[in-house]
């Protein structure tokens, strides 16, 4: 009996959970424009979808941004972890504590925070300081995500390259790097979706022209609703979606390996 | 091995692009421009205690109290049962309340503005059922369901995380004990749980005060709320004085309660979330 109970309070929340989106993307596909009424299967939205030049361009932008940002993100982000595993205690806990700042801080602080910074020192607010605040909000996650990696590590190993001859370079490159790798990899991942999935900061950072994708669903919304959106949003999320099965697949992968 | 130069690249971009705008915000907040140069001033702050603006304020915390309630009310069941052993499919339950976190709000906000609409999906439903169409949409109850319905998983899942965590003999010995349900729920597991409580209120309390987007889409502008304020200070009026005030306030309250939360979360608890 109580499991039972269970299982329907269980099946409930996920109800309400999912029910919104599931109805988002089955009406991507309705050929009516009014959205109560189902009138048939269709792919007419996706295809204005792919013939609005608009649109496309805030695609374009939004991958290229992610793509650049998060690759920027985990360069820096790798070396300082490195550099912060490699500080005394205090220090470390100063920078670790600046780290945290774009993590707790609300979006709408950083954004607007950085686009007063952009405005002050007469930047063109547009795609570049777009991209220097993705990067901005993308670095402390890859710090985070190497961080656990370079703490597993075994000190001897790097020790043991040098004693056999390995330059500082070769040895972080022979031996360290690939050790780290996973981390790495995770931190990058997960820029790529953060800066994919980001609004607030892209709204407040960008400057007249230059759109992401959320930009432009935020902007649409606000005008009620409209089919169109409905198929970028199926299409945004089968991404995220296919990016957070990969992620997790990666790291229960590395759970398994350790045990 | 000293390799501390590596991060010398990030310290300049945390210095350039996080400490410098956070320092121009602090400035802002406290000058005033006049003919003869930048002057120091208490007025923005004066300003935001204005009824109009506090107002605003009293709502956003109202709002955001509420739902961070009803994200409670809602989540600790479901952490227990996610928690609990009943379930064969327990890794994949748990994912699936992840994923929800990982999409983008503004999409999660928008299913619901198609949902609540006149002519929407419960509209249509209603008048199948032979009842009148409702005003459901640009309502304040419309802006809460979407702040429970985009920060719930923040709730479940740390209480899901230090749940799981409790060691299960403690349980085992109160029940031997002769303690009953009720009794082991309310001495043993709820205290153990606090953490995860406290640390699941802060994440939805946070975001649900700071919201522009959901008040705006599904609030319809009607309901101003302290992040709309800040918005139309920085992107509509143009006070960047007045915005900054704003923003230093809104922060105040968000350190204060991470300040309050920090001081009862231990080591690693809630922190598998990032």
């Amino acid at each position: 009996m109580t499991r039972f109970l269970k299982k329907s309070y269980a099946a409930l929340i996920y109800l309400f959970l999912y029910a919104p989106i599931l109805i988002l993307l089955v009406f991507s596909f309705n050929a009516s424009k009014s959205r109560g009424i189902w009138a048939g299967f269709t792919l007419k939205w996706y295809l204005e979808l792919f013939q609005d030049r608009q649109i496309m361009k805030a695609l374009y932008n939004t991958v290229i941004i992610a793509v650049l940002s998060s690759a920027i993100a985990t360069v820096i982000g790798t070396a300082a972890a490195i550099g912060i595993h490699n500080m005394k205690k205090l220090k470390r806990k100063i920078v670790m504590n600046l780290t945290y700042i774009p993590v707790v801080n609300p979006d709408i602080v950083t954004g607007l925070s950085l686009m007063l910074l952009f405005i002050f020192t007469n930047f063109r607010l547009g795609f570049i300081s777009l991209l220097l605040a993705h990067i901005t909000f993308n670095i402390p996650y890859v710090i985070l995500s190497v961080l656990p990696k370079l703490k597993q590590l075994d000190k001897n190993l790097y020790e043991a390259a040098l004693d056999l001859g390995a330059t500082p370079l070769y040895a972080y490159r022979k031996v360290i790097l690939p050790e780290i790798m996973p981390g790495v990899i995770t931190g990058l991942l997960l820029a790529f979706t953060l800066s994919i999935d980001d609004f607030v900061i892209s709204f407040f950072t960008t400057g007249s022209g230059v759109s992401t994708l959320s930009i432009i669903v935020y902007s649409m919304a606000r005008r009620g609703i409209n089919p169109k959106i409905n198929a970028l949003s199926t299409l945004l999320f089968i991404t995220v979606l296919l990016l957070l099965v990969i992620v997790n697949i990666r790291t229960s992968g590395e759970h398994r390996k350790k045990e | 091995m000293k390799k501390n130069w590596l991060s010398y690249p990030y310290l300049v971009w945390v210095l350039l692009f996080i400490f410098l705008p956070l320092l121009l915000v602090l400035f802002y907040s406290v000058t005033t421009r006049t003919e003869d140069g930048i002057r120091f001033t208490f007025e923005h702050f004066q300003r935001f205690m204005e009824p109009i603006y506090l107002r605003v304020l009293l709502r956003s915390v109202k709002l955001a109290l509420i739902s961070t309630v009803i994200c409670l009310l809602l989540g600790y069941p479901m952490a227990m049962i996610l928690a609990g052993n009943g379930f064969k499919r327990k890794q994949i339950m748990v994912f699936l309340f992840v994923v929800p976190m990982w999409m983008n709000f503004l999409l999660r906000t928008y299913a619901w503005m198609t949902l609540l609409e006149r002519k929407g999906l419960l509209n249509t439903f209603l008048s199948w059922l032979g009842l009148a169409p409702l005003n459901l949409l640009y309502t304040e109850e419309a802006v809460v369901l979407g702040m429970v319905y985009n920060f719930l998983p923040f709730m479940v899942l740390p209480i899901y995380s230090v749940l799981s965590k409790i060691d299960k003999s403690l349980i085992e010995a109160a029940e031997d004990l002769g303690a009953d349900g009720v009794t082991v729920f309310r001495k043993v597991i709820f205290p153990l749980s606090l953490p995860g409580v406290l640390s699941g209120i802060t994440m939805v309390f946070m975001p649900a005060v700071t919201t522009f987007v959901i008040s705006r889409l599904l609030g319809g502008g009607q309901f101003t709320l302290i992040g709309n304020l800040i918005e139309q200070q920085f992107l509509l009026v143009g006070d960047w004085n007045f915005g900054s005030a704003i923003s230093m306030v809104m922060m105040l309250v968000i350190l204060l309660s991470i300040g309050v939360m920090s001081k009862y979360e231990k080591e690693n608890e809630g922190s598998g979330l990032f």
